[in-house]
């Protein structure tokens, strides 16, 4: 098998607070292959940004402390210089930020943003980099782009906005792409359009994207594989057929019951999963999920359970439930009304 | 951006007109004061009270009086001072060259010195020499800036005069710039740096909070992302949209500086300035200096302002006018 393009192993990010070290990631190991799409999905404070922020180390916070190994393209990044890593940022791994309302700087035009990266990580004569910030605007979408190259951000709608930052983040053709919830703070409709986009660039482009999300609709149309991250660690790891018919762990199946659907006959309540994340300075004891958990018995109490494979190849999960009980339980957190007729 | 222009033209000029009319009520309507009885000396009889009253046009209505004194100030320029009797505009005109040495080159050293130390500051933030930094502004902004010149004259030009780091000092006063620009400079040297040491202190914190704020913007870590220098976050990114506020503080001390603000630096170094001028107008109550005096300040502090909002609209694109 060929060497991944990204892998993260046994990565630990905590922070020194007041209150105690917050393990904000704690023990997470994936690895993104070239061109592959793979979805993180957690609620909010599951660690799904801070692992992404540290892959580019963007984290500037002096009481962060990081353990494990990011390895990306046979190098360890939490090792290599910082001129190294500058650059890797934004040539080899680009980024995409939540809020296109803040993400760029008020006060220059956003062709001198896109020209401003080029000229770092290229040798380029005078107006090739304009003219490269013209041809990426036409390629995310922007009407008239070589008027529009001169114009401010706040002259920009919030969707046209985050077409900017993609046309950013691909200027300099990144191996991997990361989108860290590209769609949350935009309009439902613009989501649609703003996640076409980024399937349409992936394939010209050929980047692997990592995307952020909370919301597994979302990755349900775009990503290949999904993690599933819950207090800063992985709890189900598996390919968008494994986790949409045959999840395993009961928070994926709170997962899947909140998003809307539309494709069923009968319109009901979403269910909730009742209760909040945990501390992530005391973590309770054994399983992290088990205070919310309505399957929990036992065993979740004394044993933290790991993350392996039970059902198939590439489809782990960490729960103590046996596949039995999880496949006869799971419809009634996932499918209310399926299971009350069935 | 003329219509900008032109408007703010406009509202200076109003600004300045609604502040004569006050200013001219304050003094001639404040009960208590009489003119012409101050001017009359000391224990004056009626007739002469009346007819200095006479002399001066201070019987007469109170609007006469004010278009009176505007016309004499604008148009023919011949006021007349209460206290010295001499024209009050020449009076103006020779001490603002003196004003705006000393404001311009003290502006100029708190500009560059508060902008290194704010950068500074924040740059070696963990490190002990953050706090030190901003001890040290703090001990600037607390020193009242009479003491501090009085301070600096005893070394300067007593006590370590003699001393060879000292002995260029001239005696304190103003030597004009035409007449002999060494002296000029070796003159406004110390009240330059007395006059700047607040203004270092007050700059250099308040941009160190806007640095520190605007570090965590989503923008710089968008810069961040982008692999450029640290070096280039801190000043294209950072610094750039931290300078708002800057500029913003600095039209307005600028303006009152040179409308008279500058006036202990200006009596504890002897300059001959519109502080100095508008200090001694004041304790005479001379009428007619006030009045210029104020309205002298009044334009150079709408002025500044007017050059705060074009300047605003440069380093920020989303206040422009389109």
């Amino acid at each position: 098998m060929a060497e991944p393009l990204l892998s993260v192993n046994d990565l630990k990010v905590s922070f020194r607070t007041e209150d105690g070290i917050v393990r904000a990631v704690d023990g997470v190991s994936f690895t993104v292959d070239e061109g592959e799409v793979v979805g993180i999905v957690g609620e909010s404070g599951s660690g799904k940004s801070v692992t992404m922020m540290s892959v580019m180390r963007l984290i500037t916070d002096p009481n962060v402390i990081y353990q494990g190994e990011i390895v990306y393209k046979g190098r360890n990044l939490m090792q290599v210089s910082r001129d190294t890593m500058r650059g890797v940022r934004g040539e080899e791994i680009a980024m995409i930020f939540q809020d296109p309302m803040t993400s760029l700087n008020p006060v220059y035009t956003i062709g001198w943003q896109i020209e401003e990266q080029l000229n770092e990580h290229y040798d380029l004569k005078k107006g090739q980099a304009r003219r490269r910030a013209i041809e990426l605007l036409t390629q995310v979408g922007i009407p008239k782009p070589a008027e529009r190259v001169d114009d401010y951000p706040h002259q920009f709608s919030g969707g046209m906005r985050q077409r900017v930052m993609i046309a950013l983040a691909l200027s300099c053709n990144p191996d991997l792409l990361i989108a860290d919830e590209p769609t949350t703070a935009l309009d439902v409709t613009i989501q649609a359009q703003i996640l076409e986009l980024i399937k349409n660039l992936k394939r010209d482009f050929g980047s692997a994207v990592v995307l952020i999300t909370h919301d597994l609709g979302v990755v349900a149309d775009i990503a290949d594989r999904i993690l599933v991250m819950y207090a800063g660690r992985i709890v189900e790891e598996g390919n968008k057929e494994q986790i949409f018919y045959d999840p395993q762990h009961p928070y994926t199946w709170g997962l899947l019951g909140s998003i809307a659907r539309l494709d069923r006959p009968k319109a009901r309540r979403l269910t909730a999963i009742a209760g909040q994340p945990p501390s992530l300075i005391n973590r309770p004891q054994g399983c992290s999920f088990r205070p919310r958990c309505p399957q929990a018995f036992d065993r979740c109490r004394a044993e933290d359970p790991k993350l392996t494979a039970k059902v198939g190849d590439g489809h782990l999960d960490a729960c103590h439930l046996s596949i039995e009980d999880k496949r006869a339980r799971r419809d009634a957190t996932i499918n209310p009304e399926l299971a009350e007729t069935a | 951006m003329v219509t900008f222009a032109v408007r703010r033209l406009l509202g200076l000029i109003a600004v300045m007109l609604v502040l004569s009319v006050l200013v001219f009520l304050i003094f001639f309507e404040t009960p208590g004061v009489d003119p012409a009885r101050l001017m009359a000396g000391r224990n004056p009889n009626q007739a002469t009270i009346n007819a200095i009253r006479h002399e001066f046009g201070l019987d007469r209505p109170l609007p006469v009086r004010y278009a009176l004194m505007m016309k004499r100030m604008f148009i023919t320029r011949d006021l007349i001072s209460y206290g010295s009797h001499t024209r009050v505009i020449p009076e103006i005109t020779s001490a603002t060259p003196v004003t705006l040495s000393l404001v311009v080159g003290a502006a100029v050293i708190w500009v560059i010195f508060s902008i290194l130390t704010g950068v500074a500051a924040t740059v070696l933030r963990g490190t002990v020499f953050d706090p030190i930094l901003m001890i040290l502004a703090l001990i600037g902004i607390s020193m009242p800036v009479f003491w501090l010149g009085e301070i600096v004259n005893l070394f300067t030009q007593s006590r370590w005069h003699g001393f060879f780091l000292f002995s260029w000092v001239p005696p304190l006063g103003y030597t004009p710039i035409t007449q002999n620009p060494l002296k000029w400079f070796e003159g406004l040297v110390f009240p330059w740096l007395t006059l700047s040491v607040l203004y270092v202190g007050f700059y250099a914190r308040v941009l160190r909070a806007n640095l520190i704020e605007t570090e965590n913007e989503d923008y710089i870590r968008t810069a961040r992302s982008k692999g450029i220098s640290e070096r280039r976050v801190l000043l294209r990114h950072n610094l750039r949209t931290s300078m708002i506020t800057f500029v913003s503080l600095f039209g307005l001390d600028f303006g009152i500086l040179v409308g008279g603000g500058a006036l202990l630096t200006e009596v504890v170094f002897g300059l001959p300035g519109v502080g100095l001028l508008t200090y001694n107008s004041l304790t005479s109550l001379d009428l007619p200096v006030i009045m210029t005096t104020v309205i002298y300040g009044a334009f150079f502090i709408t002025l500044a302002s007017a050059l705060v909002d074009l300047l605003y609209a440069w380093l920020d694109p989303r206040v422009r006018p389109t």
